[in-house]
C-alpha cells in the first residue's frame, strides 16, 4: 500500500492506483472529460490537472500513478485557471447550441462548464462548421460537437475491436472519423452504439425514430403495436430517476398503453420462441455433430460483427432470427389473421436497449410477413424522451401485464437481457427437449456475472456439453480465434455452444441504453433481471403457453418449414473496408 | 509495379508501413494513395483499413487525393519566407493557376507547401519530385519547369 496525501487528507491505496481513483476515495473528485471507468486512461483532455509537491509543472491525474509520500493538490488557484482556460478552448471548437441538443442536462460537457465556472465565453468559434455525417441508419455523428477526447475511437477499437472510427489528419484539421470520411454507414461500424453511450458530448446519437412514431400514433387507419426488449424494463425506470436496475415491467407496459400504442405485446414473448427454435437446432447439431458449435445470434451488432471478420463461421450460427424480429415475421402474420386486422395497417414498433436494431430490421431479408416486419425501432432514451413529451412518468405508473396473444414470458425470456441469459434459457429447454425430463434447478450459475469469457460444462443427462459466452466483440474475437485454432489443428472445437452478445454486459449495456453506464450499474440491471426470473411461475420457455397455442395453431413444430420461413435467416460475407455485402464468390 | 509485387518487398512488420505507403504513392501514376493502396496495405500488414487512413493522414508527406505528375514543394521557414517565398508562392499560383494543395489543368505539377528543407544558405528553395532547387527567382522556377515539361 501506497500512503500519501490529497488536500492534507492522508490516504492509503494500492501500487498503481492513479490520483484520479485515489482523489475521488478521499472524498474529492477531480473533473475529467476523457476518463471512463470501462476504457484505459489516455489524458487527452488535460482537465484533470492536479499539483503534485516537489515535482514541476501540472499531471495529469488519470494518467500518474499515486506514488509514496506525495502530497497532492486538486484545486490550487492556478489548477482551476488551467482547468478554466482549457474548458474554454474546447468550448471555442464546439457547436454550444446545447437547447437544440439531444444531450442537453446529460452533457458532460456542459456539466463541467458548469462545475469549473464559466461565465464568458473569451474566444469565438473558431473553424469551419463540418457536414454531419447521417449515413448510418443506427448512428448519427456530428464532428461540428466532437472534442477530439477519443472515448469513441477506445471503444471502438479496444473493447469492440470493430475500428470503424480513427483521429484523422493533424493539428486544428485533426477529425474523428471513418476512413477517407465515407461515413458510418459506409464503414465497418456494426452499429453496436457503444460510441454512442461513452461520448461525453453530443458528437454521436442515434438516429432517431420518434417523429415517424407519434405519425403511426396520431393515424387512425394505423394498427399499431409495439414489443419491449427484455433490457429495456431494468432500464426505463433510471430515464424516470428511479434507482439503478429498477424492474418496471408492469409499469412499462402501462406507459406504453397510455403513450397510445394499439397493442402492448411483448418481445420476451419471441425470446421464448427463440428458445424452442435455438434450442431444436441445438439439439440437431448435438444429434448430427455438425457445425458444432452452435453459436447464437440474437446481438445484430454481433452478427454484422460476425459476417465482416469471422465470415468463415457462418455454417456455424444458429439461423434463427433475434425475438425481435421473430416478433416482426409474426405479427403481421399470426397475430394479423387470429386478430382479423390487415397486415398491411400494422405499424410494428419494438423499443430496444440497442442501435443496431434500427439496421437489423432494414436488412433488406427481414421481410418474411411479405411487409418490413419490424417497422420501427426505438432506443430506450427515445421512448423516455416520449413518455416526458406525453407528461407520462414511469415511476407513477400502475403495473400492467402486457395483451395477448403474443404478450406472455417466461423467466428463462427475460433473462435474455442480460449477458449468459440466452445459453442459460436454451438449457433449461434444451435439457428437456433431450431428457423429456425438466431440468429441476433452472439456475446455471457459471453462466452468469460480467467476466469477460465465462465457460461451463453442463451435463444433460449423462451428456456433457461445453458451453462458453462472451459479452463485447473484443472478448468474442478472442473466443472465437480460440474455436478457428482448434478447428483448424483438431478438426473440431471444445465447445458445443456459444453465446455472443455485442455489448460489455449484454444487451443491459446496450448502445441504446440511458447515458452514464458502467459496470457496476450493467451488473445490478442483470441483477433485475435474475430476480423478475425467480419472481416469475414459468421459468422455462417451452411452459410458456402462448408459445406452445402458437406451434399448435400455426406453426405446428419447432423448424417445421412454416416456421423456417418466418423466423430462421442467413447471413452474408462482408468487407472489411466498407461493410457491405460482398458478392457470393 | 503493381500493388502485390510491392507489397513483396517489406516483411509484413507494422514498423515498414510508411516505407510501403510511400512505395505505394510513388508508383501510383497520380501520386497519392488510393482506397485500394490503403486497402492492400491494411491486408498486408493485417491492421485496421481505419488504421492506415488515420497514419496516412498525418502525415503531409501522403497525399489521400489525387495529384499532378510532379509534387513542387516550396519551403515556408522563416528564413526563405524571409528571402521571399511569398511572393514567389504567389507567382506560382498565377503562373500554375493554382491554389495551395491544387494541381494544373494538365495534371503537369501540383503546388504544395514544405516545412523547412534544410538549405537555408540558399533560400527561398524548393523541391521539385525529389530534386533540391535554391536561389529562387520567378525567371528561375519558370525554367526549372519549363525543362521539366519537356523532358517529358
Amino acid at each position: 500500500m501506497i500512503k500519501a496525501t490529497i488536500n492534507n487528507v492522508e490516504i492509503e491505496a494500492p501500487e498503481g492506483t492513479s490520483i484520479l481513483w485515489a482523489a475521488k476515495k478521499a472524498g474529492f473528485t477531480i473533473p475529467t472529460l476523457c476518463n471512463h471507468p470501462d476504457l484505459k486512461p489516455g489524458g487527452q483532455c488535460g482537465i484533470c490537472v492536479v499539483e503534485i509537491e516537489g515535482i514541476p509543472g501540472l499531471k495529469r491525474a488519470c494518467m500518474t500513478p499515486v506514488g509514496e509520500g506525495f502530497k497532492v493538490k486538486t484545486h490550487t488557484p492556478r489548477i482551476m485557471a488551467t482547468r478554466r482556460q482549457l474548458v474554454e478552448l474546447i468550448l471555442s471548437n464546439h457547436d454550444t447550441d446545447c437547447l437544440t441538443c439531444v444531450k442537453n442536462n446529460n452533457c458532460e460537457l456542459q456539466q463541467l462548464a458548469s462545475i469549473v465556472g464559466i461565465n464568458v465565453h473569451d474566444y469565438s468559434r473558431s473553424g469551419e462548421r463540418l457536414p454531419i455525417d447521417r449515413s448510418s441508419v443506427s448512428i448519427v455523428r456530428d464532428p461540428n460537437k466532437c472534442i477530439l477526447c477519443g472515448r469513441c475511437i477506445q471503444v471502438c477499437s479496444n473493447v469492440q475491436t470493430v475500428d470503424a472510427l480513427a483521429v484523422n489528419h493533424r493539428g486544428f484539421d485533426t477529425v474523428i472519423t471513418t476512413a477517407f470520411d465515407a461515413g458510418l454507414g459506409n464503414s465497418v461500424c456494426i452499429n453496436c452504439g457503444q460510441c454512442v453511450v461513452h461520448c461525453p458530448v453530443g458528437a454521436l446519437y442515434e438516429k432517431s425514430a420518434t417523429e415517424e412514431v407519434w405519425e403511426a400514433l396520431h393515424d387512425p387507419d394505423k394498427f399499431v403495436v409495439v414489443q419491449e426488449a427484455p433490457a429495456v424494463r431494468v432500464m426505463l425506470g433510471e430515464e424516470f430517476g428511479m434507482p439503478t436496475g429498477s424492474l418496471v415491467s408492469g409499469k412499462m407496459h402501462a406507459a406504453l398503453r397510455r403513450l397510445g400504442f394499439d397493442a402492448v405485446l411483448e418481445t420476451n414473448f419471441t425470446a421464448d420462441l427463440t428458445i424452442m427454435e435455438e434450442g431444436t437446432e441445438l439439439i440437431d447439431r448435438l444429434t448430427s455433430g455438425r457445425n458444432l458449435p452452435l453459436i447464437t445470434s440474437c446481438s445484430p451488432g454481433w452478427i454484422k460483427f460476425m459476417e465482416t471478420y469471422f465470415h468463415d463461421l457462418i455454417p456455424h450460427m444458429s439461423t434463427a432470427k433475434s425475438p425481435q424480429q421473430m416478433f416482426g415475421a409474426l405479427a403481421k402474420t399470426y397475430y394479423a389473421e387470429v386478430k382479423g386486422i390487415d397486415p398491411g395497417k400494422i405499424v410494428s414498433v419494438s423499443i430496444m436497449p440497442c442501435t443496431a436494431k434500427k439496421f437489423e430490421c432494414q436488412r433488406p431479408e427481414m421481410n418474411a410477413s411479405g411487409y418490413q416486419d419490424v417497422d420501427y425501432v426505438l432506443t430506450t432514451r427515445e421512448i423516455g424522451r416520449m413518455m416526458r413529451e406525453a407528461g407520462l412518468d414511469v415511476k407513477e405508473m400502475p403495473d400492467e401485464p402486457p395483451d395477448d396473444i403474443l404478450g406472455d414470458y417466461t423467466g428463462a425470456a427475460t433473462i435474455f437481457g442480460a449477458t449468459g441469459g440466452v445459453m442459460e434459457a436454451a438449457v433449461r429447454s434444451a435439457y428437456r427437449l433431450v431428457t423429456g425430463k425438466e431440468l429441476e434447478n433452472v439456475e446455471i450459475k457459471p453462466v452468469r456475472g460480467l467476466q469477460g469469457i465465462k465457460e461451463a460444462e453442463i451435463d444433460i443427462d449423462g451428456t456433457r456439453v461445453k458451453v462458453a459466452v462472451a459479452h463485447s466483440c473484443g472478448q468474442a474475437r478472442k473466443l472465437l480465434n480460440k474455436v478457428q485454432d482448434q478447428i483448424a489443428k483438431e478438426g473440431k472445437s471444445e465447445y458445443q455452444f456459444i453465446e455472443v452478445m455485442a455489448c460489455p454486459g449484454g444487451c443491459v449495456g446496450g448502445g441504446g441504453q440511458s447515458w452514464g453506464s458502467n459496470m457496476a450499474k450493467r451488473a445490478r440491471r442483470g441483477e433485475s433481471l435474475y430476480e423478475e426470473d425467480r419472481s416469475l411461475p414459468l421459468r422455462r420457455s417451452h411452459e410458456n403457453p402462448s408459445v406452445l397455442a402458437l406451434y399448435e395453431k400455426f406453426l405446428e413444430k419447432p423448424n417445421s418449414e412454416k416456421a423456417h420461413k418466418l423466423l430462421h435467416t442467413h447471413y452474408y460475407k462482408r468487407s472489411t473496408v466498407d461493410g457491405k455485402i460482398k458478392p457470393a464468390s | 509495379m503493381n500493388r502485390e509485387a510491392i507489397l513483396k518487398k517489406f516483411e509484413p512488420n507494422l514498423s515498414n508501413i510508411l516505407y510501403i505507403m510511400h512505395d505505394l504513392q510513388d508508383n501510383n501514376p497520380e501520386k497519392y494513395l488510393a482506397k485500394e493502396d490503403i486497402e492492400a496495405c491494411a491486408d498486408y500488414l493485417n491492421v485496421p483499413y481505419s488504421y492506415v487512413h488515420s497514419v496516412a493522414s498525418f502525415y503531409t508527406m501522403f497525399s489521400l487525393k489525387p495529384r499532378g505528375r510532379n509534387i513542387i514543394r516550396i519551403c515556408e521557414s522563416p528564413p526563405c519566407h524571409l528571402m521571399g517565398a511569398d511572393s514567389l508562392i504567389d507567382y506560382l499560383k498565377g503562373s500554375l493557376k493554382v491554389d495551395i494543395g491544387g494541381t494544373t489543368k494538365d495534371g503537369m505539377f501540383t503546388l504544395e507547401l514544405t516545412s523547412c528543407l534544410g538549405v537555408c544558405g540558399v533560400a527561398p528553395a524548393m523541391m521539385l519530385n525529389e530534386e533540391m532547387f535554391g536561389n529562387l527567382t520567378p525567371e528561375k522556377v519558370d525554367s526549372i519547369l519549363d525543362k521539366r515539361r519537356k523532358e517529358i
